[in-house]
């Protein structure tokens, strides 16, 4: 059957909406696929039309281009909304995504295109840590998201916590809209960013920015400290602060009186459908699985393209380069005429460069594995305390999966999305790629019914 | 110098560790992984009598379910004796199944088509009846092998059964035609006899000694739902087509439902079978297919949601039996492996045969059909 | 506090109300049923199957699957990805409704200290 698409784009963020105008402009049919109702994924998230919002770029750094971009797409290509991807297949030439569409009846529906472009984006990275699964405590991204997207303040009394430059626009967005913001406690140095070589000026000014905001609603923003211990009956009520020595072990500790508690440590690409496809993967510079790309963004399998987090985590600004080089070379590969741009490719080194730069300068150190005790939870999902980790590997599970196998870390709801990475970190290696042939949760009355096209109604 | 070295440390090879052991006999167990990471970390936990057709399989099938009753008196690992129930679709099945039944001589009850309700209250209507199987069970297989292991280890000394993972054996040590021990990528290990317990692997195990074991590798997926708060499905619950799939020597694709609860919550759903080799790459058709077979069985989990799938790889002989018993080929080497999708249900019988040949007695089941070299006329 | 509302100089369309083990909860046109129950001052909506214990959101971004709940009779829905429709009947409990809308409504235990009926932080 010949593919209704010539690229299918996964991802409405700054990567997915920039790779597809680009192959757009290039001269393909493309289709852009997000699950979300709304574009721009975590970082672009838009408030839903009901707020009228009048200036909704107040909650974003870069919304008026990405606007500008979306609003060219919509134009010139098919977008599916609201549509979750749960698998994706390739075969002769032809890839098939696999959806469902809608947020709560969910009907099945199948795409076909000759190429595919994966900009699926990441999640926050959160460590366990005694009481991490008390009401009150989110990641930083959820905090995020609550207020992007649906204007609400997580919390009056929030603590954020964790590691890397993430901390800064949340805090300032939370004190911003009215939150008491009671410290920002960051794990690693806190100028370790600063002082880098490599620092841009344009991410500098940014930083900048959000360290006004903090100081103006006098936040305080503390290094090599870290929340150790959430506290409360069964809902928040207050977190242990620790200062750290380099290693993350507890220094000193005292007590900080908070409702809400956003936190992550950094991000978790997320490669279920690039697993799913057989791409080849590396480890990042802090260790974390990602797609493995040349450098017109092509992963190990023809036709199948990556750009943004999942080829390592950068930020907007690097995943709407990454988009633009790999609709160029989906365009490239497909004949159509697309005349060399080196700049484009010097410029995502650079910003390459200066993820790299972060990630090392951002690292999670060994030592938040002293701050679980015996009964802390593990796997939220399946409630695994520590001590049953530790039972599994004294029984002779020697890696991250026979751990799984063996005490269930990881084969609940989420499937190891929140804790995969502390499992293998407890494990004593670098996290692996995630195997889920079902990326998404799915009816079996869904899988067991024919597909249909989006087009088929 | 350990009297046994155990290659593999599966279900199969930690019953055989932990029967040798309690024979009396130093054990040693090695693994190129980590416990239970082959194919016992891919099974559904199968202990059945009911799909067993009269013969060695189900002498092995009834001896093993008695030890697993045993054996699941030990703390730490899940069993569920819960009975399967295998259902037919139209009268004439339901006769097949009941003779088949009947020429198992094994605990059954027939069950006619209004009294399915009472066995499972949520199995579609319009099967025509089905017979149920009070022996068949369930066991957690990663958790029962690591138990097994540590269990031996405990109760018969440390020292008598150690577990080494991490160590990929690279060839045999011969003391003249006998096989003495293994070499391995962290030294060498002289024993006594060698135990092929590498499942599925166990053809290549077997020719690194020189000799030929057709174990060949037959995939099968499952699915796993979201978790049950109240379980949904009580027994094993399969259709007719199980059995006649599980016998078939077709290379295609075969699928046909088994669907069980289990403790932690989920419910599994399988089972599918093709021969291509040792290839993970997830198939959507033998997905939908199994969920179309489970609704089809229970309509209550159409609105439930699949979160997980995963594959392994059934070690299987061209004859349907494993391999059972020392190889007069090699002697020294003594094979369990090729349990094709019945290794969870086959191990404790196989471990204790392997344990009495060891140990210099005689079997309590004729080991005949399971020999080794049976596959040498053939070639 | 109104200072999201201020800084992005929102116009909010008229609320609408869902109902949450029976309770009314106040939601903007657009906004999830998770943001609905958070912003509420609702913290926990779901008890753990085995140790009974309360959780709300945490990722709000789909990937948990902590915050999940029973819309309409439809269970294990994700709160923070599921936009409020007027009219809807959220039922929480000891597990998000695996049996349906009876699922020990109105338990309220897993609720959060601050349970109050704000109106969207406003």
């Amino acid at each position: 059957m010949k593919p209704r698409y010539d690229l299918a784009v996964i991802g409405a963020g700054p990567a997915g909406v920039a790779g597809a105008l680009t192959a757009s402009f290039a001269g393909l049919d493309v289709v852009l696929i997000d699950a979300a109702p709304r574009p721009g994924g975590q970082y672009f998230r838009h408030l839903p039309q009901g707020f009228n919002a009048q200036a909704p770029g107040a909650l974003h750094h870069g919304l008026d281009g990405f606007t500008r971009q979306w609003e060219t797409l919509r134009a010139r290509a098919d977008v599916l909304l609201g549509h979750k991807v749960w698998a994706v297949e390739r075969a002769e030439g032809t890839v098939t995504v696999r959806c469902l569409e809608g947020d709560r009846e969910e009907r099945p529906r199948t795409v076909t295109a000759r190429g595919l472009l994966i900009a699926t984006g990441a999640h926050d990275r959160p460590l366990p840590f005694p009481g991490w699964d008390l009401p009150g405590v989110l990641t930083a991204g959820g905090a995020q998201a609550l207020l992007k997207g649906n204007l609400v303040v997580a919390g009056r009394k929030v603590v954020v916590a964790g590691t890397g430059p993430f901390l800064l626009p949340v805090a300032a967005g939370l004190a911003g809209a009215g939150a008491d913001v009671r410290g920002v406690y960051e794990a690693n140095g806190r100028l370790g960013l600063a002082r880098h070589p490599l620092l841009a000026a344009g991410k500098a000014g940014e930083a900048l920015g959000y360290g006004a905001t903090l100081a103006r609603h006098r936040v305080p923003y503390r290094g090599r400290h870290a929340v150790i211990a959430a506290h409360g009956e069964d809902a928040l009520t207050h977190v242990t602060v620790a200062r750290l020595d380099s290693a993350w072990r507890p220094v000193s500790t005292r007590t900080v009186e908070c409702d809400t508690l956003a936190y992550g440590y950094g991000f978790v690409p997320q490669l279920e459908l690039p697993v799913q496809l057989g791409c080849a993967t590396r480890a990042d510079a802090d260790g974390s699985p990602v797609v493995t790309v040349d450098g017109g963004l092509r992963t190990s399998v023809p036709g199948v393209y990556a750009a943004g987090e999942s080829t390592g985590v950068g930020g907007a600004v690097l995943a709407e380069v990454e988009g633009r080089i790999a609709g160029r070379s989906a365009a490239a590969d497909l004949g159509r005429r697309v005349p060399p741009l080196p700049r484009l490719s010097r410029r995502r080194e650079r910003l390459a460069a200066f993820a790299k730069a972060l990630l090392e300068a951002y690292p999670v150190r060994p030592g938040w594995q002293g701050w679980l005790r015996d009964d802390t939870l593990v796997c939220r999902c399946e409630e695994v305390p520590l001590s049953a980790v530790r039972e599994a590997q004294d029984l002779g599970a020697t890696d991250a999966r026979s751990v799984k196998l063996l005490a269930r870390p990881g084969m609940g709801w989420c499937q190891g999305r929140m804790c995969g990475y502390a499992v293998a970190c407890l494990a004593g290696e670098d996290p692996a790629a995630p195997r889920r042939p079902i990326a998404q949760p799915i009816r079996l009355g869904d899988l067991a019914a024919p597909t249909r096209s989006p087009l088929e109604g | 110098m350990p009297d046994v070295v155990v290659i593999g440390a599966g279900v199969v090879g930690a019953a055989c560790a932990y029967y040798a052991a309690r024979a009396g006999l130093d054990v040693v167990v090695v693994d190129r992984g980590p416990v239970a990471g082959g194919t016992t970390g891919a099974g559904e936990g199968n202990v059945l009598v009911s799909d067993k057709e009269p013969g060695p399989e189900l002498d092995l099938a009834l001896l093993s379910n008695g030890l697993w009753r045993e054996l699941a008196e030990f703390d730490g690992f899940e069993f569920e004796p819960k009975g399967g129930l295998v259902v037919a679709e139209t009268g004439e099945v339901l006769e097949a199944l009941t003779g088949l039944a009947g020429k198992q001589g094994v605990e059954h009850t027939v069950v006619p088509s209004g009294g399915l309700d009472d066995y499972e209250p949520h199995l579609a209507q319009g099967f025509a009846g089905g017979v149920f199987y009070p022996q068949d069970a369930q066991v957690q297989p990663m958790l029962a092998a690591a138990r097994l292991i540590r269990r031996g280890a405990d109760r018969f000394g440390r020292g008598t059964l150690m577990l080494r993972t991490g160590v990929t054996v690279t060839g045999f040590l011969r003391d003249g035609d006998r096989i003495g021990g293994v070499t391995t990528d962290h030294g060498d290990i002289l024993a006594g006899a060698v135990v092929n317990a590498a499942g599925t692997w166990g053809g290549e195990v077997a020719a690194m000694a020189g000799v030929h074991v057709p174990v060949l590798p037959r995939r099968g997926f499952i699915l796993v739902t979201e978790p049950f708060d109240e379980p949904l499905i009580r027994h094993k619950v399969y259709t007719a087509a199980y059995v006649t799939n599980v016998a078939s020597d077709s290379e295609g694709l075969e699928t046909s439902a088994v669907v069980e609860g289990t403790p932690s919550g989920p419910v599994l759903i399988g089972a599918s079978r093709e021969r291509v080799g040792f290839d993970r790459t997830v198939s959507v058709p033998v997905l939908e297919r199994l969920a179309r077979q489970a609704v089809e069985l229970f309509p209550a989990l159409a609105d439930r949601r699949a979160i997980r799938a995963y594959c392994g790889f059934r070690p299987y002989c061209p004859d349907h039996l494993p391999v059972i018993g020392e190889d007069p080929r090699a002697p020294g080497l003594h094979h369990a492996c090729g349990h094709e999708g019945a290794g969870i249900g086959l191990a404790p019988a196989t471990g204790h045969l392997i344990a009495q040949t060891l140990a210099g007695h005689r079997p309590d089941l004729d080991l005949t059909p399971f020999r080794p070299d049976r596959f040498e006329e053939r070639r | 506090m109104n200072q999201p509302y201020d800084l992005v100089r929102a116009r909010p369309e008229p609320e609408f109300e869902i109902s949450v083990d029976g309770a009314p909860v106040p939601v903007i046109p657009g906004q999830t049923i998770g943001a609905a129950l958070h912003g509420a001052g609702i913290r926990s909506w779901r008890t753990t199957r085995i140790g009974a214990r309360p959780r709300g959101l945490f990722c709000g971004i789909g990937v948990c699957f902590d915050c999940l709940v029973t819309v309409n009779g439809s269970p294990s829905l994700r709160a923070c990805l599921t936009e409020a429709r007027p009219g809807d009947r959220v039922s929480t409990g000891a597990r998000a409704g695996q049996d349906g809308p009876g699922g020990r409504p109105g338990d309220g235990g897993g609720h959060g200290t601050d349970g109050g009926k704000t109106v969207n932080g406003r």
